[in-house]
């Protein structure tokens, strides 16, 4: 199967969702159904290279893709022998990740065909939308840390742009400014963090980094301005602020890629302290582990307590994506804290990580689709506070149940994926420290509370007047919803696949430190 | 908002040598300190000039934004295909398959104190058109959407 | 000494430009003196990355001229050009939010730019 597209996998994987991109202001002038097909065959084939990519990786390990040159090794001075090319280096833990992203870019790029057509300047929507998805694509499977900073920038460029999309008032726009101000910020961190580490170390590669870390003070000091920022990006308390504000005022196929897009940032994250920095994050005193488990642990308790007062459906949700990020960084937390205890790791250190990383992808299904139920009945009512809208049972049905999956699901409730990874998390979590386990449960608990409220005011009660009008929504809305309500059904039912063939190598690539550095470096 | 005839007509007389003055920076990318973006910018430093020297109504006529569009469009298509023509030559993404050929841009480049070729490096130059027209069309977009966002708000 | 504060002198200025952008970004309430000090602070890291690339006695990168031993990597350059660019791009988006939020809510002022709220 060495086919021209499969050894440019990689490179496609970014080319395509750009192709998109570029082209749709021109393909925009065509009309409406140009616009649209062009969109829907973007996507469609977005997610079938992602999907593809992934498969090889699973089938033959570790690929690796070298921009304009056939090896790592090939560079052009003869005695500087490292890459200095750019490469992108894809193990299982991006393959995990570029299936998420590609698969609810077209679970939401069909859904967002009918939703956004009653807005004007739809070509730019989808321009943008095409470079959020070449972003966070390009985010997962870089190996070149400057690289990663690019589309690090580009993702959160293109995603203020679509906060702020409409205009609604100046209050989307607000959001934006505020959303695109602390990712600049941010972002300018990141890349002071990697100034510090090319010029001690001449190198930007990661796993050409992680082989030549010392842990200088400089370095500690770069690790700091590197995780905090990302951090910040993923939503983590206490720098959570940015969520509720853009999650709530952008369009609701947007904020369910938001999501991914956050999750992307927690990608980097996990890649670096484990990738980067690894073994070298464990001191005799205690180990970084902590940091991600009080995050975590923060952003849980915290977001749903938030979550729980809220009037409009989508800051609640907002608060419930913070406070599920949290249950992500607490397992794989665990993970990192045991990571220099080879009996601890193999006990439950991987189970923990496992749980975390398959909350992700369950994560980005489950909120993806509450998010865009949220966006239907905005989209059928005009309004999303939970005091006024009651009674859409009747009118939407099958909102309401795509609706019931996602809170069910993301309350950890079976046989939703929402419990299967909970369950791994509770378990393993509940080995290392059995308050830490009893906080993530409580928690599910008020997210169930708060869920059931919303569930309650939105689709219980009798028929109201000023919805009468309401029906169900369209057939691209419904598909869209459909694709990421089917995987929430599917990997409840059977998370055991899931786990053995997409998560665990996964972890097993974030452990192994060693293995990432040979594939670029060779030699074990 | 116009200004003065003196300056309107030495905004006039610049504009054509801002544009050729940016587009040398693009081609001589590869030889001297320069490329595709600075020309570019360069290129749209004159567009700029005409924007703060005319009346924007009187303006929209030379710089259409459709225009722009589709420049911008057409500097990215060329990057993007320019990056992925190396796949059709068994080279990888970005592959300089151009260089060493002895068609376009391929000369060897000389050893030892030249006044630089302009005929070589492959695949760089390229790029460098690619990108300076991109940020040409859309440094220059910019700038209309914001001046005509001026424009509307003082209309009422 | 002296020699040895004159190569000292651009991590300096770095430090005295991110304080600046970092004062103006806190203490300013306009919304466009805060995005000039977001500037500063761009500027500040992009000076960084240049300072960084500095070898003392190094060789310009051309390959066909330089010993490669005494060439300087040309990364750090690459980068700060990078970083520029879409340092732009950043700017001339959030000046146009800026533009936005001065034509529905008529102020620019930070304290009174506050329709978001929970």
């Amino acid at each position: 199967m060495d086919t021209f597209v499969m050894r440019h996998l990689p490179a496609l994987l970014i080319a395509t969702p750009l192709f998109a991109a570029f082209l749709m202001p021109l393909v925009g002038t065509a009309g409406r159904t140009a616009r649209n097909a062009w969109a829907f065959l973007g996507a469609l084939l977005t997610a079938a290279i992602g999907l593809t990519l992934a498969w090889k990786v699973w089938t033959t390990g570790t690929v690796l893709y070298v921009f304009g040159a056939a090896t790592p090794q090939q560079t052009l001075p003869p005695d500087a022998a490292f890459p200095i090319r750019i490469m992108f280096q894809v193990d299982a833990m991006s393959a995990l990740m570029a299936v998420i992203a590609s698969l609810s870019a077209l679970g939401i790029t069909i859904y967002s065909l009918s939703a956004e057509s009653k807005q004007s300047g739809l070509e730019t929507f989808y321009a943008m939308l095409f470079l959020l998805i070449a972003g966070v694509l390009g985010m997962v499977v870089t190996g070149d840390l400057f690289n990663f900073f690019i589309f690090l920038e580009i993702s959160s460029l293109a995603g203020a742009a679509l906060v702020a999309y409409r205009i609604d008032d100046g209050v989307a726009v607000e959001a934006g400014l505020k959303y695109a101000l602390l990712s600049t910020v941010g972002a300018l961190a990141v890349l002071t963090a990697i100034g510090m580490l090319f010029a001690q170390y001449n190198a930007l590669n990661m796993a050409t980094l992680a082989s030549r870390l010392q842990f200088t003070a400089l370095d500690k000091v770069a690790l700091v301005l590197l995780a905090v920022p990302l951090a910040m990006k993923c939503g983590a308390v206490p720098m959570h602020f940015w969520t509720p504000d853009t999650y709530t005022t952008a369009p609701s196929s947007v904020t369910a890629f938001l999501v991914v897009s956050s999750q992307a940032s927690l990608y980097g994250l996990f890649r670096i302290l484990y990738t980067l920095y690894g073994d070298l994050l464990q001191f005799s005193w205690a180990t970084f582990g902590w940091f991600l488990i009080v995050l975590g642990i923060l952003s849980m308790f915290i977001g749903v307590t938030m979550a729980i007062p809220q009037k409009d459906v989508k800051r609640l949700m907002a608060y419930h994506a913070v406070s599920q990020t949290g249950y992500m960084l607490l397992g794989v937390g665990v993970g990192l804290a045991v990571l220099g205890n080879a009996d601890a790791l193999a006990k439950y250190g991987k189970t923990a990580m496992a749980g975390g990383l398959f909350h992700i992808i369950n994560h980005a299904m489950y909120k993806g689709l509450l998010f865009l139920t949220a966006g239907a009945v905005f989209y059928r009512c005009g309004t999303r506070n939970l005091n006024k809208l009651g009674g859409l049972g009747h009118t939407m049905p099958w909102t309401m149940v795509f609706f019931m999956i996602g809170a069910l699901a993301i309350a950890g409730v079976p046989p939703f994926n929402g419990f299967a990874s909970k369950l791994l998390i509770y378990e393993s979590v509940f080995r290392f420290s059995p308050f830490l386990s009893i906080i993530a449960m409580i928690v599910s608990i008020l997210t169930l509370a708060s869920f059931v409220k919303v569930f309650h005011s939105m689709f219980m009660g009798p028929p109201r007047a000023e919805f009468a009008a309401a029906r169900e929504v369209p057939a691209p809305m419904f598909i869209g919803m459909a694709i990421l309500a089917l995987f929430v059904v599917v990997a409840g039912l059977a998370p055991q696949p899931f786990i053995e063939h997409m998560i665990n190598p996964a972890v097993d690539a974030l452990v192994d430190r060693a293995g990432y550095i040979a594939a670029i470096l060779g030699g074990r | 908002m116009k200004m003065t005839k003196i300056v309107r007509t030495t905004a006039d007389v610049f504009y054509p040598f801002c544009l050729v003055f940016g587009l040398y920076v693009v081609m001589h990318g590869h030889l001297t300190p320069g490329g595709g973006f600075q020309g570019g910018a360069v290129m749209a430093t004159g567009a700029a000039l005409l924007l703060v020297a005319h009346a924007y109504e009187d303006i929209t006529g030379r710089l259409r934004k459709t225009a722009m569009k589709i420049l911008e469009a057409i500097g990215l298509m060329m990057f993007l295909f320019a990056g992925l023509s190396g796949l059709l030559f068994e080279r990888p993404f970005m592959g300089n398959w151009m260089a060493f050929t002895g068609k376009w841009f391929s000369h060897p480049v000389a050893h030892g104190p030249n006044p630089g070729d302009l005929n070589t490096a492959g695949l760089l130059p390229l790029l460098n058109i690619g990108v300076g027209i991109e940020v040409l069309g859309g440094l220059t977009i910019i700038l209309l959407y914001m001046l005509s966002g001026i424009h509307a708000e003082k209309k009422p | 000494m002296m020699s040895y504060l004159l190569l000292k002198l651009p991590y300096f200025t770095v430090v005295v430009l991110t304080l600046l952008g970092l004062a103006a970004m806190v203490f300013k309430k306009n919304l466009i003196k805060i995005l000039m000090g977001l500037s500063l602070l761009e500027s500040a890291v992009n000076l960084f990355l240049i300072v960084t690339g500095y070898r003392t006695d190094g060789v310009a990168p051309i390959y066909t001229n330089a010993p490669s031993l005494h060439m300087t990597l040309p990364t750090v350059q690459a980068l700060t050009l990078t970083s520029i660019v879409i340092g732009v791009a950043t700017s001339a988006m959030m000046l146009s939010f800026a533009m936005v939020i001065y034509k529905k809510y008529g102020t620019v002022n930070a304290e009174k730019v506050k329709k978001l709220k929970g």
